[in-house]
């Protein structure tokens, strides 16, 4: 025999043995109870039921509370519940509850258990019963005991019958169906004059008006009357909760709720209830003035308790409120701002929320001014948080409230230098998005680029790359905007820009690229200028870059500060001298030489497109210089044409690309997108594959371009590296301390000081005070008399930025249960539910009721209010007949929509058909909606 | 609906747990584990919710209340008012400490079998069916007293039968 003999049972541990042994255990918490989970997995084979309930105990302590997996033990479970001792079942239902889910394979098997003790005469079985039911129940299980948990919603004993009714909830989910046979029930004790039961009640309601609430806008009556008889604030809570659901979707129940809603407001002491009819009217009943404000009132006093609870609270009240009564923060501001440097994070993000909330487009400057001061005050965690919150309310419907983008451009680039800073990807996303739609913040946009890109100690931020990439883009793509572009191109090729990742890298050098384009094309383009004999090319390169100065100029004129624009002009007509070029070029090959071989395929065909360049054309700048007039002349044209067409093709404007632009192309006639490229093969066979990779590397470029230097360049190549290897030792030895040392990058520290040091980490609350002090001018909505000037252009895209928010259209999401409680509130009507003591014979119900031993339990008094509420008087309702309601059927009830006005018995049965309807042909939701909304009657006149 | 109740200790050792939908025993672990992470990295004094969304999914809040060396945490959706819930707390507080004569962690530790029929008189499948502590001091030693009765009859059966067996 297997089993445990007697002295097994005898010594078995208890729960209590065991955990006192685990707690003094020294063997290791996980050798112990692996050692229990044998004893365990022994003692519950045992045929003794004492033995077997102890173990499977243990076993669920072990579940519950150290995470063991019971699934084993499921079986047994079922054993230890066949047990006619109580104590036993209790033990059961417990691990039964812990364990069993939709699939355990044991689960059909405890329909009958369940059934013998939902029918037991006692209580405390019927209500273990219920409870396991309440966890467990899946479609099986609910369809074959909905009889007895009918019996059961009109138990004389309120111990079990509210625990019917919360186990209801979970019938109707599992198994619609059942909704027939117990909706009726259910919909009884909703007129219970019981505080315990009707609390019940009105909870299931409240689950399933969560769900769906139109289904349940038939009882708004029912509801009503609690709303205004009960004293229980716990169910005052929940009736608010379905009130808010169901007042959304009707005005005219709005209407007649609002004045109640009102009542309590004013004369609730309980927070909880106050709490939640503020809600319900910041929520459902905001186009009611008087309530708003009532409201706005009360979460005034929230805001300024002390209990951080209420705070919260509050806060949360205020930015519900916010997007339609934005007065009611204003009136709040004070507060609000405090609350930025309240010690509980949730109050902070919360008074942040509002404060961004707040924004305007007078107020954006100001305000995200001293938040991003304050970010730099603040914990990494909530200086992130400002920052993306000022973000996402900045860029919201594409920039809408911002005006001045020069100012933007240059808090962009302050909030990247924070060293919290994590945002990056945000930042640039903005930077290139602005670059690209605002014109006439290019020149700000390269400065703010230029300043990123020059501090070498924002290369060590992993965080900022991503802004990085977007600055380097920028002062590319726009170097004509640039005050200096050599100095530029010596911050793209620094050293340390070995830090960046390859991908972020080829941006640098392909910016590179075009500054360097750039600085030549201005060169050739002042030496054309000076040049005696203009060639035509000539004339054109200088007309073009002329236009773009002219663009600058303009620009600048209307910015106001000409000073920098001759400053740039001059610079940049001036100082590019024959030397600098010269020095340029080197520093270009100096710095991208080593990259030739970068292991990085991006970065090493981008670095070699430069080099390739180089060659191309330096030899001649060089030569022009020495050489005689005549010869110059030549060789200049040659190369200009060269770098003419680079600049040619950079200078192009790339523009923002509508989501949807690939779908504009029309598809060219004689292309066959859908026919099979079997013809594709016999062409492929013809092709060699390429002799070697640098080949085929680098024609496609080339030819794309239409200048075919492929050759050139592969000549070029060898000698190169010849040189830039001896430049870059020479130039090593020199600037030795800007090296980092070869092939370590990944390790190297930095060694830079953190830009941006928040050298005063003064105390929060002087700051929070400043912060008071300032936006309270910022805040009053004034206008702002001169700006500088009017706000520019924001270059939009066609349907992708314009696309509505699309409004989420309510899911069904269980459609046979709402489908199921409208068929029955159609159907209701006939029989009218006049109170909860009618027992209508059911067919269910008639077979079990001999059985059934009527109990005259002691009425159970209670006080369902919770402690601290003081206001224990429960009160006894008397039924109200509310019959007239619910009057029999009218022929009439095809016209009712014609009719409204008619009364208002009509209009419920339309209703109720319409239900009907609506059920049975979902299909035709979509248009159904708009006739259901007006057909829906008044059902409180 | 309460979605889950526990509670734990100020070294994170869960000591109550209960989740009123199924979960596998190590997704219950992680979020335990999680919400324990938030608990104590926060002050005393403050605001006794927390965003849960992030760890308990959509639409789900969560108070919390500190009692010396535990900290008492339910978590629930919308269809719960949060005061209301953080009355459900002392309720529940309360009737432990009337069931125990000034309650302390130990007792919640050795007494689970029990923990659990207070808790379970409350809130039924994530519904709140009893809110006055005197009812459920009431249910739960009617409740004992069965239990106890029951066990009685066992101890003389349980060995006659198992020399019987013999």
């Amino acid at each position: 025999m297997s089993g445990p003999s007697l002295m097994d049972s005898l010594f078995q541990r208890t729960l209590e043995d065991l955990i006192k042994g685990l707690r003094q255990q020294l063997i290791g918490e996980q050798a112990f109870i692996s050692k229990a989970l044998e004893e365990i997995r022994k003692e519950i084979k045992s045929t003794d039921l004492s033995t077997k309930s102890t173990a499977l105990l243990k076993l669920s302590y072990l579940s519950s509370l150290h995470f063991h997996d019971m699934s084993f033990a499921t079986f047994h479970a079922l054993e230890v519940l066949s047990s006619p001792r109580f104590s036993h079942k209790k033990i059961a239902y417990h691990g039964i509850s812990l364990s069993f889910h939709d699939s355990t394979p044991v689960l059909l098997l405890i329909t009958n258990h369940l059934r013998k003790d939902l029918t037991s005469t006692n209580e405390f079985e019927v209500s273990l019963s219920l409870q396991c039911l309440s966890r467990i129940a899946n479609v099986d299980l609910a369809r074959d005991l909905t009889p007895e948990v009918f019996i059961l919603l009109s138990s004389n004993k309120l111990y079990v019958r509210k625990k019917a009714i919360a186990v209801v909830l979970r019938v109707f989910e599992k198994y619609p169906d059942s909704v027939r046979v117990c909706f009726k029930r259910l919909v009884e004790n909703l007129e219970n004059s019981d505080p315990q039961i009707l609390s019940a009640v009105v909870g299931v309601f409240c689950e399933l008006a969560c769900k769906d609430a139109r289904s349940y806008l038939p009882l708004a009556p029912e509801f009503y009357k609690i709303l205004v008889n009960s004293k229980n604030n716990w169910i005052l809570i929940k009736v608010l909760k379905i009130f808010t659901k169901l007042a959304s979707l009707e005005p005219r129940l709005a209407k007649r709720v609002v004045e109640p809603i009102c009542d309590h407001m004013r004369r609730t002491g309980a927070k909880s209830l106050l709490f939640e009819c503020v809600q319900t009217v910041v929520t459902s009943l905001s186009e009611y003035d008087s309530a708003v404000r009532l409201a706005v009132g009360k979460i005034r006093e929230f805001l300024v308790d002390e209990d951080p609870n209420l705070k919260y609270l509050g806060l949360r009240a205020l930015s519900i409120v916010a997007p339609k009564h934005l007065w009611a923060v204003s009136e709040n501001k004070e507060v609000v701002i405090k609350s930025l440097s309240d010690a509980d994070p949730n109050i902070k993000i919360g008074s942040l929320r509002l404060v961004m909330a707040m924004v305007s487009e007078h107020s954006v400057a100001e305000i995200s001014r001293v938040l991003v001061n304050y970010a730099l005050k603040s914990d990494p965690e909530f200086c992130n948080e400002i920052l993306g919150s000022i973000l996402s309310t900045c860029s919201r419907n594409l920039y809408e409230i911002i005006v001045d983008f020069d100012w933007y451009v240059s808090l962009l680039g302050e909030m990247s230098k924070i060293p919290h800073c994590q945002k990056g990807e945000e930042i640039e996303n903005q930077l290139i998005d602005i670059g690209m739609r605002v014109k006439d913040v290019r020149p700000e946009l390269v400065h703010v680029s230029r300043d990123l890109l020059i501090d070498p100690a924002l290369l060590g931020n992993t965080f900022l790359h991503r802004v990085l990439s977007a600055a380097a883009w920028a002062s590319g793509e726009y170097v004509e905007f640039s005050r200096n572009p050599l100095e530029l191109m010596e911050a793209l090729l620094q050293p340390r820009t070995c830090l960046l990742p390859p991908h972020i890298r080829a941006i640098y050098i392909q910016s590179a690229f075009k500054v360097l384009v750039f600085c030549l094309s201005t060169y050739l383009m002042q030496w054309g200028s000076t040049a005696s004999s203009a060639s035509p090319d000539n004339l054109r390169s200088g007309v073009s870059a002329s236009v773009s100065y002219e663009s600058f100029d303009n620009l600048s004129v209307e910015n106001g500060a000409d000073a920098t624009v001759t400053r740039g002009q001059t610079y940049t007509s001036a100082s590019i001298t024959n030397e600098s070029i010269l020095n340029l070029l080197n520093l270009v090959e100096l710095a991208l030489g080593p990259l030739f071989e970068s292991p990085d395929v991006e970065v090493q065909e981008r670095a070699r497109n430069v080099l390739g360049f180089i060659d191309l054309t330096k030899l001649e700048l060089l030569n022009s210089s020495v050489q005689g007039e005549k010869d110059l002349e030549r060789r200049g044209v040659e190369c200009s044409k060269t770098i003419e067409l680079m600049h040619d093709a950079f200078s192009k404007e790339l523009g923002p690309v509508s989501l949807s632009a690939q779908g504009k192309v029309y598809l060219p006639d004689g292309l066959m997108l859908v026919e099979n490229l079997v013809g594709m093969e016999m062409i492929c066979a013809d092709i060699e594959p390429p002799s070697s990779n640098l080949f085929s590397f680098g024609i496609p470029y080339e030819e794309k371009d239409g200048v075919s230097f492929s050759n050139l360049q592969i000549e070029a190549d060898s000698e190169e590296s010849n040189e830039a290897t001896s430049l870059l030792a020479e130039h090593r030895k020199r600037h030795g301390l800007y090296y980092l040392p070869l092939g370590k990058s990944e390790i190297i520290s930095n060694d830079y000081p953190p830009a941006n040091d928040p050298t005063l980490q003064g105390n929060i609350n002087d700051n929070a005070d400043d912060l008071v002090k300032l936006t309270e001018e910022s805040l009053v909505p004034k206008r702002k008399s001169n700006h500088a000037k009017p706000r520019p252009v924001v270059v939009k895209l066609d349907e992708v930025d314009a696309k509505p928010v699309g409004v989420k259209k309510a899911e069904y999401k269980d459609d046979s249960l709402s489908g199921a409680v409208r068929d029955f509130l159609y159907g209701m009507k006939d029989m009218v539910p006049t109170s909860s003591q009618s027992n209508l014979p059911g067919k269910a119900s008639s077979k079990r009721k001999g059985k059934e031993k009527q109990h005259t339990d002691p009425h159970v008094e209670t006080k369902g209010n919770l402690v601290d509420y003081g206001n224990p008087s429960s009160r006894r309702r008397k039924h109200r007949s509310h019959g007239k309601e619910r009057k029999h059927r009218s022929a009439r009830e095809k016209n009712a929509e014609e009719r409204e006005d008619t009364g208002q018995k009509e209009k419920e049965k339309s209703s109720y058909c319409h239900g009907r309807h609506k059920s049975r042909q979902r299909a035709e939701e979509p248009l159904n909606v708009s006739a259901q909304t007006t057909v829906i009657p008044d059902f409180l006149l | 609906m309460i979605k889950a109740v526990m509670v734990m200790n100020t070294q994170g050792k869960p000591r109550l747990a209960k989740f009123y939908e199924y979960l596998p025993v190590e997704k219950q672990q992680e979020l335990i584990r999680r919400v324990f992470a938030v608990l104590c990295g926060r002050a005393e004094n403050v605001s006794n919710f927390i965003e849960a969304e992030s760890i308990f999914g959509p639409d789900s809040r969560l108070v919390y209340k500190h009692f010396a060396t535990l900290y008492f945490v339910f978590v629930f959706d919308s269809s719960e008012n949060e005061l209301a819930v953080l009355d459900l707390i002392q309720v529940f507080v309360e009737t432990l400490d009337k069931c125990f004569k000034n309650v302390c962690e130990l007792d919640i530790v050795f007494n689970y079998s029990k923990i659990h029929t207070i808790l379970d008189e409350i809130i039924f499948g994530g519904q709140v069916l009893e809110t006055s502590s005197a009812e459920v001091m009431k249910a739960v030693e009617e409740i004992s007293k069965l239990e106890a009765a029951s066990n009685a009859i066992t101890l003389i059966p349980k060995s006659a039968s198992g020399w019987r067996s013999r």
